[in-house]
């Protein structure tokens, strides 16, 4: 035995280890007032339901619980966008990437910055609109080192008087939204053990719905209630392990027969598996009120790779409808069975009602990572349609009898074998941005990439102490050269309608609005006005830094439609120049480096919030 | 020139042999603050004691830059230049320069000695009775070694799977899958050798290490590995001296790997610690 370590030493890692954050309990609020939008003063009415269909506040990430992302208002319209100028901006003095949305409620703007997390309260009855206050969580540094793909935030949420957020070291706060003081922290991620939040939560029934981050650690998937008053856990539905993790029981329907069956995340995963099987939940959620069922998707199975983990691999890479009461599954429907490609389920799912055949049917869209654009029938869980919406080399479409995506196994990632034009790649046809949909013109706005990948045999890489070895991975632009595209979509028809091609691939969130305008961002950092009927383009301004933020729309205090967005290089891609990732090695970012080479010369990091009117700065 | 300069003069240069071996510069080493057999904070891994040895060589002093040994590592503290090297990458390692080997070790089977397992092969028919302890990545499309020849074999459902991260609160993150054999959660485990070497020590029975064969998997698929030092690409200086440092004091460096109980796949001085 020799003298150094001959017993292993305990000691703590001061830096590293999560903080148990203090739990402050609820303050009682004052009454709601009678109007949805006071002029000014305080909105802590409980019922978001008719405030999410305000168009003068946007106070949920998605706009609404139907995620459509369309504003009512239409002052901003087609012949007018061209005036649009620059009202405010602010410097989050943050250079990660910002791909979330800001929030408006009453006269308040709020936003929350990638790691380090801070809540920024903006005064918009101001000139300027000046920081009425701030909140620092002092998220954890370590945290930053567990993130896979950028250290970003996707939002926050407002109920009754409060603001919710995730901070990248797995906490949920609420924050009073008059204040800025704390009302409660709950820690429920694990930076030790890969776990983070990145994702914006949604508020149902006075319960705050969040989800995990880190499948590539080896996490357990899960969604989380938190009762919004204390933060208490109401329930957690994992997403994988067996039917009493998962919240499946007596109200458990799924429309096709290979999702039926007792306790498939054990059986259809081999051995234990399932213990670190992924099906995280970092994407977006929605709800339907009438229906009293949330929406939301789950991620691909990790951190195995796929012959490792013969068999469905439920309930990863799928959408689960739950009552938000109890989280109890009502339906699932698996977009990627035995995912062979890091298609996650995670994309966000637009509920609408559509004329379909001689019906009107209440649906779901989806954008999935896989290629395909799905419309499910959100009652049942039923596929009514799923049409590629980029070019697709790795399946075949969905069996509409079993309702099963009809995969090419020749196409998957092998460790050293070479396999060509695999489309989508890794990122998939469209990723965690969102896009809009118009009922005025009832198309859905897809912001997305136009990717393929090529796996090229082996690379030596080197991780905790531990040298391994994986296929080396190189995206390269799709058909026609453009690497990303905002394509208008005819759910019914299941086809394009027009596209704006773009050099990068678009990142950004769509927003459409009642004027008839999609607004969406690029990664050089223009923020486009199309017209939403023809794809032409209106207007345009160059910000500071490439846009992966979320448009949105809003009525100021002076009655006025303001857009704004977020600029600010970054996320999984973008992280090629927030993190000045060394370009000669294709396989960078994985696999982003060769690909998006360029991206370093288009654009610098740096987070700026931009608010837009008509007449501004002129 | 006056007597008091002179006299200055003469003091400096009795004085100059001491002055040489006054700390002139600094090594800046990255490592990770919790990843003993490695490093830790407390400077108690083989990197660590490897960095005194270069430091005390060069007569430098010692400086630390401690970030934890994932994603992002290298451009986190090599490359945002915080620090000039990294004791221990594979030499095939492509976001570094890196030195020429200072050893290699290759990936074990650790089994209870009173099992009488004796496994060698991925090719041994026992494996498929067994239950397999393997470490995962989770980087896309990437994972250990071992991990891929044992499902190119079609041993699956028998593999249980610990992530290479372990759980980084603990004392010692890397310990699990050796503690797993200990406990008899599994009945092997393949482990990268220096882990595997250095977590065998503390286990209540007996384990055995022994290195897998084959020595590489088809199609080009590799169980050993060269171990280098780092540094920044274009670091061609510090590259050398490195190299030299490395030859030089050789026995040094293998008398360290082989109080850590380092498994060794090259001929080490000395005798081999194996």
């Amino acid at each position: 035995m020799g003298a150094p370590g001959s017993r292993i030493l305990f000691f703590p890692l001061a830096g590293f280890l999560a903080v148990g954050a203090a739990c402050q309990k609820n303050q009682p609020g004052p009454p709601p007032p009678d109007s949805a939008r006071p002029l000014s003063g305080t909105v802590t009415d409980t019922d978001l339901t008719r405030l999410q269909q305000d168009d003068g506040q946007w106070v949920m990430p998605a706009k609404n619980y139907a995620s459509t992302r369309f504003s009512g208002l239409n002052e901003i319209n087609t012949s007018n966008v061209k005036r649009l100028g620059v009202s405010w901006t602010f410097s989050t003095g943050v250079t990660a990437g910002h791909e979330g949305a800001p929030l408006v409620v009453a006269d308040t703007m709020y936003l929350v910055t990638p790691w380090p997390n801070i809540l920024y309260a903006f005064d918009l009855t101001k000139p300027g609109a000046p920081v009425k206050w701030s909140y620092d969580p002092k998220t954890l540094g370590a945290a930053k080192g567990v993130a896979c793909c950028d250290m970003v935030n996707r939002g926050a949420a407002w109920f009754n008087g409060r603001v919710f957020f995730n901070t990248l070291d797995g906490r949920t706060i609420a924050v009073d939204a008059e204040t800025g003081q704390p009302r409660w922290t709950t820690q429920l991620a694990d930076i030790n053990r890969g776990e983070t939040m990145t994702m914006a939560p949604l508020v149902v029934n006075g319960k705050v719905l969040v989800g995990d981050s880190g499948g590539e650690f080896g996490v357990r998937g899960w969604l989380t209630a938190l009762d919004a008053g204390d933060g208490g856990i109401a329930w957690r539905a994992y997403s994988t392990g067996p039917d009493k993790d998962v919240l499946i029981g007596s109200s458990y329907k799924p429309f096709y027969a290979s999702d039926r069956g007792t306790d498939l995340g054990l059986t259809t995963w081999p051995g234990d598996a399932w213990r670190i099987g992924g099906g995280t939940v970092w994407g977006w959620i929605s709800y339907d009120p009438d229906l009293d069922l949330i929406y939301y998707g789950t991620a691909n199975p990790g951190p195995w790779n796929p012959d490792q983990r013969p068999g469905d691999n439920k309930w990863t890479a799928g959408m689960f409808a739950r009552s938000p009461a109890d989280g109890q599954a009502r339906w699932f429907y698996q977009t990627s069975p035995h995912d062979l490609f890091d298609h996650d389920g995670v994309n966000e799912l637009v509920l609408a009602d559509l004329r379909i055949g001689d019906a009107t049917r209440k649906v779901l869209m989806r954008a999935d990572r896989n290629g395909l654009f799905y419309v499910i029938d959100r009652t049942s869980g039923e596929v009514l349609s799923a049409a590629p919406f980029v070019p697709v080399t790795t399946n075949r479409g969905v069996d509409m009898k079993t309702g099963r995506l009809i995969e090419v196994p020749e196409k998957a990632i092998k460790a050293g074998v070479v396999t060509r034009d695999i489309c989508p790649p890794a990122p998939g046809g469209k990723d965690w941005q969102p896009m809009a949909f118009s009922p005025a013109t009832g198309l859905v706005y897809i912001p997305h990439q136009n990717l393929c990948e090529d796996g090229e045999g082996m690379q030596v890489s080197y991780i905790a102490g531990t040298p391994y070895v994986g296929a080396s991975v190189v995206f390269k632009p799709g058909p026609g050269g453009n690497r990303g595209a905002l394509t208008a979509w005819d759910p019914i028809q299941g086809k394009p309608v027009w596209e704006a091609k773009e050099n990068f691939p678009v990142w950004s969130g769509a927003l459409v609005t009642a004027g008839d305008v999609v607004f969406y961002g690029t990664m050089e950092g223009w923020f486009k006005a199309v017209d939403a009927r023809t794809g032409e383009l209106l207007w345009q301004f160059k910000t500071g830094s490439g846009i992966i933020g979320q448009p949105i729309a809003y009525r100021g205090p002076d009655g006025k439609e303001y857009i704004a967005v977020q600029s600010g290089i970054g996320g999984w891609p973008g992280a090629i120049v927030s993190a000045d990732l060394d370009t000669r090695d294709k396989t960078a970012g994985n696999g982003w480096g060769g690909v998006l080479a360029d991206l370093k010369q288009a654009t610098t990091k740096g987070g700026m919030l931009y608010v837009f009117s008509l007449g501004s700065g002129q | 020139m006056n007597a008091r300069a002179m006299l200055a003069l003469a003091l400096c240069a009795a004085a100059a042999a001491a002055c040489a071996r006054r700390p002139a510069r600094t090594i800046r080493v990255c490592a990770d603050p919790n990843n003993l057999p490695y490093s830790n904070r407390e400077e108690q891994g083989f990197e660590n004691r490897i960095a005194s040895l270069l430091a005390a060589d060069r007569h430098a002093t010692l400086e630390y830059t401690w970030w934890a040994q994932r994603r992002g590592f290298v451009r986190n503290t090599l490359k945002a230049n915080a620090c000039d090297v990294v004791i221990g990458v594979p030499s095939r390692f492509e976001p570094a320069l890196t030195t020429k080997p200072y050893y290699r070790s290759a990936y074990v089977f650790v089994t209870k000695r009173d099992r009488g397992l004796h496994l060698q092969s991925f090719d041994d028919p026992a494996l498929r009775r067994l239950r397999i302890g393997v470490q995962m990545i989770g980087d896309d499309f990437s994972n250990t070694p071992p991990a891929h020849a044992l499902s190119n074999r079609g041993l699956v459902p028998n593999v249980v799977g610990y992530t290479v991260y372990g759980d980084y609160a603990a004392p010692h993150p890397l310990s699990g899958i050796v503690d797993a054999v200990d406990r008899g959660e599994v009945d092997a485990a393949v482990v990268w050798g220096p882990q595997a070497g250095y977590f065998a020590r503390f286990a209540r029975a007996p384990l055995d290490l022994t290195p897998v064969s084959p020595r590489m998997d088809t199609p080009s698929l590799p169980f050993a590995f060269d171990i280098s030092m780092g540094v920044r690409r274009g670091d061609t200086e510090l590259r050398d001296e490195l190299d030299e440092f490395l030859v030089r004091r050789r026995g040094d460096i293998d008398s360290i790997l082989r109080a850590f109980g380092v498994p060794r796949t090259d001929a080490a001085t000395e005798g081999t610690g194996s």
